[in-house]
């Protein structure tokens, strides 16, 4: 008799409760602050110019080999706007290849690139998981914005 | 015609039957071939390498650094504790000091990586046994484990968050409350799972009695961890040659009786108890100060050859480590504890039922990752 309450008294417990269940494509759990998703391209909002100098530490780091960079003279530097001498042209991640490791944020030295929360990794497109240079400093703004992160100093 | 047919003594035909690589209780992908007559189990013929992927040729073209993400891959459901191993074999070959912090964080991150892992051995038990009901209770806490490690290392299973020299970054600032939090919670979980799974009447029939191997067999299969345990031999490396900063704590080491699959199968429970009383000493003994060796440039151990052994959920993992004073290792060689163990397969499954195939592989708790490499 006594087990039959306890265990009605359970079972009301958990009736009143919320639900556990998230509605997952429309709702989302919160990702932690240091969740690793796939890496953006940060912007340098005073200067107007990505942090990358494409200098290729990331490229020669990364353990899968799913990206590349291409470095060029910084327009902006001969006209005297920026301190920086080499810029990045282009930049491409295979995000289907990534392994969200974090060595390349690890590794680069202007703080260029970092993790940011995106995780889901469907697209329509066969080839929409390569990311050019546009779409990862698109991404890097974003996060940039959704995190508040502090800019790094050039 | 009739009559000579019924005279004639029957032919006896073993059967064969192919269990996995599909099979949702083989764990991964693992096909064995048994021979059976009737019930009864006389041969089994084991096939493994569906998931070979080369990690351990693969280490020879990476950076030490890039490496750890390779060990995070082997065994998937106990990432810090193969982490810790390579590193060890690093820092031992660099002979590098790792300050204490560090080493106290990744005790800390290994033991609740052991909780998570036996859990979720819990629960696979109980799906092998027939028992639904454990696993969701065990995924429960280990969802609560693994989002502590989300938020400490930035990843729920591939962190690559232990490093050569120390560890990636220090403790999130609302550690300590979230550990107040986690540590009850844990203890319940784990006490409800034994009070709901361990003894109930169905599961001992399932489990004592079968697949009972002896301590000395299996030290001969080369056996190691919870399994070898289970038959009453006290080995574990964290008391026989305590590697990190184990030697500072207190914590006893479960042995079981007989070795049949229900030891296999409580020992691991009582470990997890065990692991509990790790952590919280490790986080009231944790002192402030560096979490890292600062490490100049590319790691370049200088040419020669370590051997680092750690105690993994599974077992005794040795990582032999050649190097030839390039940023690259020449040889990676891993003891992997779940391939010892299976070793053991053909021994324990002779002349047992169908049915209890199943059991005795689940009790081994083998993660086929970490077999195939
Ligand atoms: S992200 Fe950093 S490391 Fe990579 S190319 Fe740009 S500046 Fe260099
Ligand atoms: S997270 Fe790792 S795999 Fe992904 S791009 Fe960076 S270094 Fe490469």
């Amino acid at each position: 008799m006594l087990g039959n309450l306890k265990g009605l008294l359970v079972t009301l417990q958990t009736m009143f409760r919320k639900p556990v269940t998230v509605q997952y494509p429309k709702e989302h759990l919160p990702v932690a602050s240091r969740y690793m998703g796939f890496p953006v391209l940060m912007w340098d909002k005073q200067l107007e110019e990505p942090f990358c100098t494409g200098c290729m530490v990331c490229v020669r780091n990364c353990p899968t080999q799913c990206m590349s960079a291409v470095m060029k003279d910084n327009p902006h530097h001969a006209e005297g706007k920026s301190p920086r001498r080499k810029i990045v042209e282009s930049f491409s991640i295979n995000l289907g290849r990534c392994i969200l490791c974090g060595m390349c944020v690890d590794v680069c030295n202007f703080d260029a690139i970092e993790m940011s929360h995106q995780h889901e990794l469907s697209k329509y497109g066969r080839n929409d998981n390569r990311v050019n240079l546009e779409k990862l400093l698109e991404a890097g703004k974003k996060y940039q914005e959704e995190s508040g992160s502090v800019e790094a100093a050039p | 015609m009739v009559e000579s047919r019924s005279e004639a003594p029957l032919d006896m035909v073993q059967m064969m039957v192919n269990m996995g690589p599909q099979h949702p209780s083989t764990h991964g992908v693992f096909r064995m071939v048994l021979g059976i007559d009737g019930e009864r189990v006389v041969s089994v013929d084991p096939h493994i390498g569906y998931l070979h992927r080369g990690s351990e040729k693969l280490c020879e073209g990476e950076l030490y650094t890039q490496i750890v993400t390779l060990f995070d891959r082997m065994d998937y459901l106990s990432n810090f504790n193969n982490e810790l191993a390579f590193c060890m074999a690093v820092e031992k070959l660099m002979a590098l000091q790792v300050p204490e912090r560090a080493e106290y964080i990744r005790v800390i991150m290994c033991e609740l990586n052991r909780i998570a892992s036996h859990l979720m051995f819990f629960g696979t038990m109980g799906l092998d046994t027939g028992a639904i009901t454990p696993v969701l209770y065990a995924f429960r806490d280990r969802e609560r484990v693994q989002s502590l490690f989300e938020a400490v290392s930035g990843a729920r299973m591939m962190h690559n968050y232990i490093r050569v020299g120390g560890v990636k970054e220090d403790l999130p600032e609302d550690f300590r409350q979230r550990m107040a939090k986690l540590m009850p919670q844990l203890k319940q979980g784990i006490e409800e799972g034994d009070r709901l799974l361990s003894f109930s009447e169905i599961f001992l029939a399932r489990n004592k009695g079968i697949g009972v191997i002896d301590g000395k067999t299996a030290i001969s299969y080369g056996m190691s961890g919870p399994a070898l345990r289970a038959s009453g031999v006290p080995m574990d490396v964290r008391k026989d040659e305590p590697y990190s900063v184990y030697n500072r704590f207190d914590f006893g080491i479960p042995i079981g009786e007989k070795g049949d699959c229900w030891d296999r199968y409580y020992v691991r429970i009582e470990e997890m108890r065990q692991s509990l009383r790790i952590v919280e000493q490790a986080m009231a003994q944790m002192p402030d100060g560096p979490i890292s060796t600062p490490v100049r440039g590319v790691l370049r151990p200088p040419r020669g050859e370590a051997y680092a052994r750690a105690e993994n959920p599974r077992g005794e993992i040795g990582v032999y480590l050649v190097s030839d004073g390039s940023d690259k290792p020449y040889r990676v060689k891993v003891r992997p504890p779940s391939f010892c163990n299976l070793v053991a397969l053909k021994y324990l499954l002779r002349d047992c039922y169908v049915a209890d195939c199943v059991v005795i592989l689940g009790s081994l708790d083998v993660v086929l990752g970490e077999v195939d490499r």
